[in-house]
């Protein structure tokens, strides 16, 4: 009985959070397609900074980071293929398993650590300042403020770079297919491209809007929900990191099961 | 509670509260709040710690919704109307916040300019001449490129009063204006209020516990205790007051020594479930 209680109440915990989260992009998505026609204008040159914070800012440590994801994908797999002397294989492993898998994930864990954190952090403390009561006082909607501009950027910068990310990581595995599988750059990359199907690139994008929205909507979420006081912001930001990470890789999940269904038909 | 004022909303009583009643989940912080505050008056909220005071203003300007009662605002009941009436009567009223709450991403004449930006079509040039306007009213001309982080506490608060200033509110709330300031600072405080109040005929509600602050600014006082009100009137009122509750407040004798073990258990619990309430 005590156990069912437990599990019950986790279960509905869940879902309120789900439905909050939900209510939070639900007004967020209001802000951007319905206000900016009620008068109530977008604030594109927010999203615009904001996007340069989240998309450009993270381009040097997400090349690097997958740039060597690239390179252990192709060391990895070439340990396998060479067993069977199939080393030309290389090129296409490292394509397919970058655009359909690795290259948004890895994105989408580089910018929760960077921005996920960041709003969680940036909304918590002007919570804990009055800033958001300020805002409200001043009858200005801390979701069109803060909040939309922020979803705008992520849903934009994602898949942008995402689809650097799938390049930066082929680029890795190239280095191993030049240096010791007999590949010229350009028929490494020939036959990556021959590997991949428009499918193989779209699936991943899609799942790194889906990513976007969920970093965004967890980080503002926990930044809103921060309590009084410094050690909150702390927790808020833990939370909103511990929590996006489970729910990209729970969206992912989702996603790859649904187009793997999708595509045996 | 020595008077309440039970006749209807009078003409010129610019806010009135009746029967207002404030809870955080279940427990209740104010119970049953009445009283009007006039056209064009100082009126200084006085109350301990933890006595409902901060709620009281918090719901007056619509960051918590009453559980029940009625808050008479510019002739609107705001306890019971939509979010958007709300918004156009928070472009009426002015609020700096105990910390000044100005935004640290921004600088200072940013942060006075945003309610202009956000509700008006003004020029640039038009809010650029009133955003000068309002940091020449509380002392800060020159310091619109500051950034908030690079102010003392007293100027953050001037320019969070030049904040609550810029859409020349007919009601301006201040929160613990002088908390946090030395004597000297403070004092420049109270008397930017009252040069305010003097200047623009402002009806201005102020949240403190700095008695020498309240009686210099004050027209009229509201004791706030435990969550009702315990006396309400002109300063002399106030002065002259034999409620025991208002002597205990104005000659500063301490509450009791929590004697029973068991009291002292409940008080800390009390703490740990709301703080910061």
């Amino acid at each position: 009985m005590e156990l069912t209680t437990q599990i019950g109440e986790s279960v509905t915990d869940g879902l309120a959070y789900l439905g909050a989260l939900t209510t939070l992009g639900g007004r967020a998505a209001y802000f951007t397609f319905v206000a900016p026609f009620q008068g109530k204008p977008l604030r594109l040159q927010r999203a615009v900074s904001q996007a340069m914070q989240t998309g450009v800012g993270a381009l040097p440590i997400l090349s690097l980071i997958t740039f060597f994801i690239g390179l252990i994908l192709a060391l990895q797999s070439a340990y396998e293929l060479r067993k069977f002397g199939a080393l030309n294989f290389v090129a296409s492993a490292v394509a397919i398993s970058m655009t359909r898998e690795l290259g948004p994930l890895i994105t989408a864990i580089v910018v929760i650590g960077r921005s996920g954190s960041a709003f969680a952090a940036e909304i918590g403390t002007m919570k804990v300042t009055e800033e958001i009561d300020a805002l409200e006082t001043m009858a200005i909607d801390p979701i069109h403020f803060l909040v939309t501009p922020k979803f705008i950027a992520m849903i934009v910068m994602l898949p942008c770079l995402t689809i650097w990310a799938n390049s930066m990581g082929i680029l890795g595995g190239a280095l191993f297919g030049v240096a010791q599988a007999d590949f010229t750059l350009l028929r490494y990359i020939q036959s990556s491209l021959d590997a991949l199907f428009l499918r193989d690139i779209t699936t991943g994008l899609v799942k790194s809007v889906m990513f976007g929205i969920t970093i965004t909507a967890v980080g503002c979420h926990e930044g809103l929900s921060t309590g009084a006081g410094a050690e909150q912001v702390g927790r808020s930001t833990t939370r909103a990191v511990v929590v996006s990470i489970f729910l990209v890789i729970l969206v992912d999940l989702v996603f790859t099961a649904l187009f793997f269904f999708m595509s045996e038909r | 509670m020595e008077q309440t004022n039970s006749a209807a909303t009078q003409p010129e009583a610019m806010i009135s509260l009746r029967n207002l009643r404030v809870s955080y989940g279940e427990r209740e912080i104010l119970h049953g709040i009445g009283f009007d505050v006039m056209h064009g008056e100082t009126l200084v909220i006085l109350g301990g710690s933890g006595s409902g005071k901060s709620t009281l203003l918090r719901t007056l300007v619509g960051l918590e919704r009453p559980s029940s009662g009625e808050i008479w605002l510019k002739g609107k009941n705001i306890a019971a109307i939509s979010s958007d009436e709300m918004d156009e009567i928070r472009k009426k009223i002015g609020m700096s916040f105990q910390g000044g709450a100005l935004f640290g991403s921004m600088t200072v004449g940013e942060n006075v300019a945003l309610p202009l930006r956000e509700h008006t079509k003004l020029e640039d040039s038009t809010i650029e001449i009133i955003l000068r306007l309002k940091l020449d009213q509380v002392g800060l001309s020159g310091f619109e490129n500051y950034m908030p982080a690079q102010l003392s506490g007293g100027m953050k608060k001037r320019a969070a009063v030049a904040r609550a200033l810029a859409m020349d509110p007919e009601i301006l709330f201040f929160d613990e204006p002088s908390a946090g300031l030395d004597p000297i600072i403070a004092a420049g405080v109270d008397q930017l209020i009252l040069e305010l109040k003097q200047a623009f005929h402002m009806t201005i509600i102020v949240v403190t516990h700095e008695l020498a602050s309240a009686f210099l600014i004050a027209d009229r006082m509201v004791l706030i205790d435990k969550g009702n009100v315990v006396a309400i009137g002109s300063k002399e009122e106030m002065r002259l007051s034999t409620h025991p509750r208002v002597r205990q407040f104005l000659d500063r004798i301490p509450e009791p020594e929590v004697s029973q073990e068991l009291d002292y258990l409940q008080m800390l619990t009390e703490e740990h479930r709301h703080p910061g309430r």
